[in-house]
C-alpha cells in the first residue's frame, strides 16, 4: 500500500522531542502521589501517550504520522476518563470526540493527497518527501488543505474549535493537564509547519490573512475568558488559548523571525503553563478544590510555591528575561511587518495577560488568608519539578540562541511561500 | 455434470450432510456435547474441502452455480463464523432449559442458505439459498419461545421477510420478463443489446428491497433492533454476521455480473440508502441502554460503510468490502462472545448497566469486549481502522466525497455511544454483579479461549493486514 515506517528528525523535530522527553519526567514526577489506585494501569497510558506525541514528531510517512496522532488519543483518554476530576466523563467525551472529527477529516485529506501523487507519478506512497513533490489544482489544495487545517486547529486550539480545551484541561489529573497544555497542543502547530505549509503553499497563502485573524481572535478572547474564570485550571486553559492564538498568527505571518518566535513559544508556553497545572495541581492536592475564590493568603503558609507561582505567571505574562518574553517579541515583529493591525492587536493581548497573571496571583496568594488549616509547602520532590522548570525557563529568556540556531532549517520552508 | 465440477461443490455438499447427521445423531439419542463435537468436526471439514478443491477454482456449474475465488472467500467467512457461534452455543443453551438439539439442524441449514448465496448466479439458487437462510432463521430466532421477546421477534421477521421475499420474486419475474432468462451472465448479455429498460430497473428495485431487509438498511431497517435483542445471543451473532455475508454476496456478484455500476440510477439509490443508513444507524444507537439493541443500530450504520467501499464498483471496492466484512465479523463475534458468557441461564447479560466495571471485575473479558468496540468504531490498532481505511480509500480514488463526509461525521457520532460502553466498562463498580462460573469447564475454557484469539486476530489484522489482503486478492483473481 506504499506505507513505511519512515522517521525523520531535524531540528524543530528535535526542539519538540527534548521537550516531550522533559515534560514526561515531569509528568512522571508530579504523579507521584497523586495517583494511588491502579497506579500501573496509569504509567502505561502515560507512556502510551508520550509514545504517540513522539511518533507524531518523527514520523515521515502519513500514515505513520495518522497512526500516531491517533495513538496518543486513547490513552489520553482513558486517563481523563480513569483519574479525572468530577466532571471527568463530559470532558473525556469532548475531548476525545472533537480531536476525533478532525483527524478523520485528515485522514481523507491524506488519502487525496495519496491519490492524487499516485495518479501523476504512478506511485502510490504515503512518504513525506514524496508526496511534497506533488502539484495540486488550485481548487483541490484548498479543499484537502481544509482537512488538515481543522484537524490541527482544533488540536491548536484556534478560537471556533477551542470548546473542548477548558474542560479536558480542567478535569484531567495534572499530569494529563501537563501533557495536554504542554505537548498535545503543540502536535497541532507541528502539524501546520511539517505539513500544511510545505504540501500547500499556494492555499496557505491564501488563507494566512484568515488564519491570523483567527489567531488575534483567539488572542484575545482567550485573554478575556482567562481574567473571567473562577477555576484555576480552567484559567489557565485558557491562556492557553491565548498563547495558541500567537503561535498562529505567527505561523501564518510566514516572516523567518516570527517562524523562530513560534518555536520558542511552543517551547516556552509548554513549560510555563505546564508548572502553571502542576502547580494548580499541588493545590487541589492540598485544599480539594479548584476554586480561586476559596483560596487566598496562602503566601505565609507556602513562600516557596508563592515565589515559583509569580515567576510563572510573570513568564505567561511574557515580561523580559523569561522565555515567553522572547518568543512572543518576535512573533510581534515578524507580524509587524506584514500586518501592523494584527500586531497592534496581539499586543493588546499581552496587556490583558498581565491582567489575568496578576488576578490569578492576588487572588490566590495574596489578599486575606481564607484557609485557615495548615498546608504544607513544596515538598523535596515538588521543589525539584519546580526548580527544573524556572531553570530551563530563565535559561531560554537569556540565551535562546540554540533554539533559534537548531530551527534555522524552517525558513527554507518558509521560502516557497514568500514567493507566492 | 463433470466429476470437476462436482468436486467443486464439495464443501456445500459437506455442509448439507453436516445437518443430517445431525439429524441422524438425535434419532440415535446423542447428547448435546456429542452434536456440538460432530457439528464443530463437519465445520471443520468443510473448510478442509475448501481447502482441498480451491486449486481447481474456478468452476462454473452451469446454470446454477458458479464457484470462484470470491465465492470460496465468501463461504470461508461464513463457516468461520458459524464454528465461533456454534462454540458460544453449546454453553449459552445447555444453561437453559430447553432441549438445543434441534438447533444445531436450524443452524447448519442457515448456513447451507448463506453458503448457497455466496455461489448462485441464476434466481433459481438465489431464492432456494434465501428461503433457506429465512425459514431456519424464524425458527432460530424464536427457539427459546417461551422467553420474552422471543415470539415477538419471530414473528416480526417472518412477516417482514416473507414480505421482502415477494417483492425479490416479483423482481425476478419482472427481470425475466424483460430479458427471458433468469441467469446473472444471461441477463447481462441481453442488456449489452439494448438501453436500460424501465421494467429491468424496476425489477432490480424491487430485489434492492429484499436484500436490504436482509443487510438490515435504511428503510428497511425496522426489523433489525427487535429481532437482535429478541433472539438467543448466538443466534444475533449468527444473523449478524453470516446471514448478511450471504446476502452481501449475492447482491455483490448480481452488480458484478450485470454491471449495475453502470446505471446512474443505481448509483444514486444506493448512495441514497447509504448515507441514509449511516446517519439513521448512528443517530438511533445513541441513546440505547440495551447492548444488543445498540450493535443492532450500528450494524446498520457499519452496512452503510460497507455500501460506499461496494458503490465505486472497481476492484479496490471489492477488496474493501471483503476485507470490511471479515473484520467486521470477527470484531462482532468477539462482542457477542462476551454477551454469551456473561449471559445467565435465566437473564441475558444485554443491559449496559451489568458492564459496569467489567474490566475491573474480567479483566480479560473487558479487554476483549474494549478491543471489539475499539475496533468498532475504528480506532488504529484494530481490525476495524483498517477496514474503514480501506473503505475511505475506495472512496476517494473514485472521489465520492458527499458519501466520504457523510461517512467521517457520522462516524464521530459513532464514536460517541461506542465511547459511552468503553466508559462504563472501565467505570469502577458499584454494585457486585454475581457472574456465572465454569460450569461446563471444558467449554467454558474453550469458548474463552476463542474469544482471546478473537481479540488477538483483531489486534493482528489491525497491525499486519498484509498478509490476509494478499490473500483476498489471490482469491479474488479467481474468477
Amino acid at each position: 500500500m506504499g506505507v513505511s515506517l519512515h522517521v525523520a528528525l531535524d531540528g524543530f523535530g528535535m526542539v519538540l522531542l527534548l521537550l516531550t522527553f522533559f515534560l514526561g519526567i515531569l509528568a512522571v514526577l508530579c504523579s507521584w502521589n497523586e495517583i494511588r489506585e491502579r497506579a500501573g494501569f496509569y504509567y502505561f497510558n502515560l507512556l502510551w501517550t508520550l509514545a504517540g506525541i513522539s511518533g507524531v514528531f518523527v514520523a515521515m510517512d502519513l500514515f505513520l504520522f495518522y497512526f500516531c496522532w491517533e495513538v496518543m488519543l486513547i490513552p489520553m483518554y482513558l486517563l481523563i476518563i480513569l483519574w479525572g476530576d468530577s466532571r471527568r466523563r463530559y470532558a473525556a467525551y469532548k475531548f476525545f470526540l472533537f480531536t476525533q472529527a478532525g483527524s478523520l477529516l485528515m485522514l481523507l485529506s491524506i488519502l487525496a493527497v495519496y491519490f492524487i501523487h499516485g495518479q501523476q507519478t504512478g506511485q502510490y506512497t504515503f512518504d513525506y518527501f514524496e508526496l511534497l513533490r506533488t502539484t495540486f489544482q488550485p481548487g483541490t489544495a484548498w479543499w484537502i488543505m481544509a482537512g488538515f487545517m481543522i484537524a490541527f486547529t482544533i488540536k491548536l486550539p484556534m478560537v471556533p474549535f477551542h470548546n473542548w480545551l477548558p474542560d479536558a484541561h480542567s478535569e484531567a489529573p495534572t499530569a494529563g493537564s501537563l501533557l495536554l497544555a504542554g505537548l498535545l497542543l503543540k502536535t497541532g502547530a507541528y502539524g501546520i509547519v511539517r505539513f500544511v505549509l510545505p504540501l500547500f503553499p499556494e492555499a496557505a497563502v491564501a488563507i494566512s490573512w484568515w488564519a491570523m485573524l483567527f489567531g488575534v481572535t483567539g488572542i484575545i478572547y482567550g485573554a478575556f475568558l482567562a481574567f473571567s474564570q473562577t477555576d484555576i485550571k480552567r484559567l489557565i486553559a485558557y491562556t492557553s488559548v491565548s498563547h495558541m492564538g500567537f503561535v498562529l498568527t505567527g505561523i501564518f505571518s510566514f516572516s523567518e523571525i516570527a517562524m523562530q518566535g513560534v518555536v520558542m513559544q511552543m517551547l516556552t508556553h509548554g513549560l510555563s503553563t505546564g508548572a502553571l497545572f502542576v502547580m494548580a495541581g499541588m493545590l487541589k492536592e492540598r485544599l480539594h478544590t479548584r476554586d480561586i475564590t476559596k483560596m487566598g493568603g496562602l503566601w505565609t503558609s507556602m513562600p516557596a510555591m508563592g515565589g515559583a507561582a509569580i515567576l510563572f505567571t510573570m513568564a505567561s505574562s511574557g515580561l523580559p528575561l523569561l522565555g515567553n518574553f522572547i518568543a512572543e517579541l518576535f512573533i510581534l515583529l515578524g507580524t509587524f511587518t506584514v500586518n501592523v493591525m494584527f500586531s497592534v492587536l496581539a499586543s493588546v493581548g499581552l496587556v490583558l495577560s498581565a491582567l489575568y497573571g496578576l488576578r490569578l496571583l492576588q487572588r490566590v496568594f495574596m489578599g486575606a488568608i481564607v484557609v485557615t488549616n495548615p498546608v504544607r509547602d513544596l515538598s523535596t520532590r515538588e521543589m525539584l519539578i519546580m526548580a527544573a522548570l524556572s531553570v530551563s525557563i530563565v535559561a531560554l529568556g537569556l540565551y535562546p540562541q540554540p533554539v533559534i540556531d537548531t530551527v534555522h532549517h524552517l525558513s527554507f520552508t518558509l521560502q516557497p511561500l514568500l514567493h507566492e | 455434470m463433470s466429476d470437476l465440477q462436482l468436486l467443486s461443490l464439495l464443501p456445500f455438499m459437506v455442509l448439507a450432510v453436516a445437518s443430517v447427521v445431525v439429524i441422524l445423531l438425535i434419532a440415535f439419542r446423542g447428547s448435546h456435547t456429542v452434536i456440538q463435537v460432530t457439528g464443530f468436526i463437519m465445520m471443520c471439514l468443510v473448510v478442509l474441502a475448501t481447502w482441498y478443491v480451491k486449486d481447481t477454482l474456478p468452476r462454473l456449474v452451469p446454470p446454477l452455480f458458479i464457484v470462484d475465488g470470491q465465492a470460496a472467500l465468501f463461504t470461508g467467512l461464513i463457516i468461520f463464523s458459524v464454528l465461533v457461534v456454534g462454540l458460544l452455543s453449546y454453553i449459552y443453551f445447555e444453561e437453559r432449559e430447553e432441549n438445543p438439539k434441534e438447533y444445531y439442524i436450524l443452524l447448519f441449514l442457515a448456513t447451507l442458505g448463506g453458503a448457497i448465496l455466496t455461489i448462485s448466479q441464476h434466481f433459481i439458487s438465489f431464492f432456494i439459498g434465501l428461503e433457506l437462510l429465512s425459514v431456519s432463521l424464524y425458527a432460530l430466532i424464536a427457539y427459546l419461545r417461551t422467553r420474552n421477546h422471543a415470539v415477538e421477534a419471530g414473528m416480526k421477521y417472518l412477516v417482514l421477510a416473507a414480505i421482502s421475499s415477494a417483492f425479490l420474486l416479483f423482481g425476478m419475474a419482472l427481470i425475466y420478463m424483460e430479458t427471458g432468462t433468469m441467469t446473472f451472465p444471461g441477463i447481462a448479455e441481453k442488456l449489452t443489446d439494448g438501453i436500460s429498460s424501465p421494467l429491468f430497473l424496476f425489477g432490480t428495485g424491487a430485489m434492492i428491497v429484499a436484500i436490504g431487509f436482509k443487510l438490515g438498511l435504511v428503510p428497511f431497517h425496522l426489523w433489525i433492533a427487535d429481532v437482535y435483542q429478541g433472539s438467543p445471543s448466538p443466534v444475533t451473532a449468527f444473523i449478524a454476521t453470516t446471514s448478511k455475508i450471504g446476502a452481501f454476496s449475492v447482491l455483490l456478484r448480481f452488480a458484478q455480473t450485470v454491471n449495475l455500476h453502470a446505471y446512474p440510477l443505481m448509483i444514486t439509490v444506493f448512495s441514497v440508502i447509504a448515507i441514509a443508513s449511516m446517519i439513521m444507524g448512528n443517530v438511533l444507537a445513541l441513546r440505547q441502554q440495551n447492548l444488543k439493541r445498540l450493535l443492532a443500530y450500528s450494524s446498520i450504520a457499519h452496512f452503510g460503510y460497507l455500501l460506499v467501499a461496494f458503490l465505486p464498483g472497481s476492484k479496490a471496492g471489492t477488496e474493501a468490502t471483503i476485507f470490511y466484512l471479515a473484520a467486521y465479523s470477527v470484531t462482532l463475534l468477539a462482542a457477542f462472545g462476551v454477551i454469551v458468557l456473561l449471559s445467565t441461564g435465566n437473564e441475558e447479560a444485554d443491559r449496559i448497566e451489568n458492564y459496569q466495571g467489567l474490566i475491573w471485575r474480567k479483566p480479560v473479558l473487558g479487554t476483549i469486549l474494549t478491543i471489539a468496540l475499539f475496533s468498532l468504531a475504528g480506532i488504529p490498532l484494530t481490525a476495524g481502522f483498517l477496514a474503514k481505511f480501506m473503505v475511505l480509500s475506495a472512496g476517494v480514488q473514485q472521489s465520492l466525497w458527499p458519501l466520504l463526509i457523510v461517512l467521517v461525521l457520522t462516524s464521530v457520532i459513532g464514536l460517541y455511544y461506542y465511547l459511552r460502553i468503553i466508559s462504563t466498562l472501565f467505570a469502577t463498580a458499584d454494585r457486585p454483579v454475581n457472574i456465572p462460573g465454569p460450569r461446563h469447564p471444558f467449554f467454558y475454557f474453550s469458548t474463552y479461549a476463542a474469544l482471546v484469539v478473537l481479540a488477538g486476530a483483531l489486534c493482528w489484522l489491525g497491525i499486519f493486514p498484509g498478509m490476509v489482503l494478499q490473500g483476498i486478492r489471490s482469491f479474488l483473481l479467481l474468477h
